[in-house]
């Protein structure tokens, strides 16, 4: 470190002030959109009070804190109830879309013929999909659970399909060479070539299933069978209570966040030795 | 240390290749590969002679003539180097070189003396744990031929595998492959664009022309191995330079005749 900072002292001009660019732009990543993001809630907070806005309209930000803390008991237990669904479905999509891209790779025919239904699935609006699923499907758990499960699969399915696929063609003459078996194949050449691709699905998936298992809830919960944040949601807009409404919303968009850190990490730690995408994040 | 010493190892022939688009990649090709050979395939891109390579390793087969081995030959008797190191980038070192003993059901601990010997090899012991992301050029070619090499094949087949590299690293792999030629005398195939290499290397050239790639001429290299730094610079490798060079411009020349616009 004090190496580093010696030779900074002896640079010239250009390299000084690219260096000063670096730092502060360092420092500018972090502090810019903490600095905004505080001016938004001063600026609403603001608005609130000049505009005499009632708060089962628009709460203050304070307000919408306290009622975090004074609900807490009952709005993180309506989160639970959430991640539960949020985990649940992300652990089938991955086992499922893994499962069928590998499926998918043993024949380009079998690729060619069920590819099509996967599109389906992925394009028709969940919400309009709801209603059948509540006909055939009694068990409220699995309800929610196919409904989340049907928006987030196909993002891993399809990239993993991708990255089987996409296999250097020298490595697979050598492993023709050696006489690897199919599974052989799979195991030490196209899924480890699948995992950056899989990867970025799996982080598009997080937050999929995340808004698959609120919208299942959001459309359940309209019948009154849910018992998630978004039934909270609902419920806070029927009765005017603004405050938890926005609390409940805080504590959705903070799971999301969550979420996408979490598996961002997994990601890098996973690639970080070879992969080009995590290269260019340590610099 | 002449051509011509060791019994037949393969021969190919009337070997011809044409691929689906239509285009003849060779056309009646007659190749005497014999054992303990360093034969260099040189010639213009688009001379064939990457596809011969592909016929020999099998991966490919050839649209008429045939492939004559002497005795049994599976592919574990084949080495094969691409123009690219064709690392797995996820593997270290170590289990890059191990590879094709995995493929073949060979344990780690039971593949580590032979990864270990041929690692040192190639010069890149104290090396296992790094992943290929950290060598350079170089030293990725070396984990390349040490993989090549781990099964003790036969014939080691190999793609211009240097034609990346800057000429410092070239002249040094260059040397280390001769080094590791002479102790083990197994069979080369090469295939080059550069004259220069190719005399270096081999003690047969074979100058292919293009359009249909074919076996323009033959040359012997007759110069004494081991060849080091000196015969990079003697008299005597000019004078082959300039011959097999002649020879090249023969076979390139043979192609801008009356066919040359013919597609």
């Amino acid at each position: 470190m004090t190496a580093i900072e010696e030779t900074v002292l002896k640079l010239d001009p250009e390299e000084a002030r690219r260096v000063r660019q670096e730092r502060l732009e360092r420092i500018g990543r972090w502090v810019l959109p903490l600095a905004i993001m505080i001016l938004a809630i001063w600026l609403w907070d603001r608005v609130c009070v000049w505009n005499e806005i009632p708060k089962y309209i628009l709460p203050r930000p304070g307000v919408v804190l306290q009622t975090l803390y004074d609900d807490a008991g009952l709005l993180f237990s309506s989160l639970l109830v959430t991640l539960r669904i949020t985990f649940l479905s992300l652990l089938l999509a991955v086992i499922g879309g893994v499962g069928l891209a590998v499926l998918f790779a043993q024949s380009k025919w079998v690729e060619m013929s069920f590819f099509p239904f996967a599109i389906v699935l992925q394009v028709t609006p969940i919400v309009a999909i709801f209603p059948l699923i509540n006909i055939y499907v009694d068990n409220q758990t699995v309800k929610l659970l196919l409904c989340a499960w049907i928006v987030a699969f196909f993002p891993i399915l399809s990239n993993t399909t991708l990255g089987l696929n996409s296999v250097d063609r020298n490595l697979r003459d050598l492993f023709k060479l050696n006489g690897a078996t199919r599974w052989q194949q799979l195991r030490y050449l196209r899924l480890p070539a699948a995992m950056p691709y899989f990867l970025g699905g799996l982080k598009i998936a997080g937050g999929l299933s995340l808004i698959g298992a609120v919208v299942a809830e959001f459309v359940a919960g309209a019948q009154g069978q849910s018992s998630g944040l978004a039934s909270r949601i609902i419920e806070a807009g029927y009765r005017l209570n603004a405050p938890r409404l926005f609390a409940a919303l805080i504590l959705i968009s903070l799971t999301g966040i969550l979420i996408f850190l979490v598996l961002s990490l997994v990601s890098h730690l996973i690639l970080r030795r070879w992969h080009e995408s995590a290269l260019k994040q340590e610099r | 240390m002449a051509s011509g010493e060791g019994p037949m190892l393969l021969a190919l022939r009337s070997v011809g290749k044409v691929f689906s688009n239509g285009v003849t990649a060779l056309s009646d090709v007659d190749l005497t590969i014999r054992e303990g050979d360093f034969l260099s395939l040189l010639g213009p891109s688009g001379c064939g002679k990457s596809t011969a390579l592909r016929l020999i390793a099998g991966l490919s087969t050839p649209t008429s003539g045939v492939l004559d081995w002497r005795g049994s030959i599976d592919r574990s008797n084949i080495g094969f180097v691409f123009q690219e190191p064709t690392l797995l980038p996820w593997a270290d070192v170590f289990d890059n070189v191990w590879l094709p003993l995995r493929l073949k059901g060979v344990s780690r601990a039971k593949a580590a003396p032979a990864v270990t010997e041929m690692l040192e090899r190639v010069h890149l012991t104290g090396f296992e744990n790094a992943v290929p992301r950290e060598l350079s050029g170089g030293m990725k070619m070396r984990v390349s031929i040490a993989r090549a090499m781990v099964t003790k094949p036969r014939i080691l087949l190999m793609d211009e595998p240097f034609a990346a590299l800057d000429e410092i690293t070239r002249f040094k792999l260059n040397n280390d492959l001769l080094e590791l030629w002479q102790d083990e005398r197994f069979t080369v195939v090469f295939v080059t664009h550069s004259v220069f290499e190719s005399v270096f290397l081999s003690n047969r050239v074979v100058v292919m022309a293009a359009r249909p790639g074919r076996v323009h001429a033959e040359l012997a290299i007759d110069a004494p191995y081991p060849r080091d730094e000196a015969f990079r610079t003697s008299p005597d490798y000019a004078a082959l330079c300039r011959q097999a060079s002649d020879v090249l411009v023969g076979a390139i020349n043979s192609t801008a005749g009356p066919h040359h616009d013919g597609h």
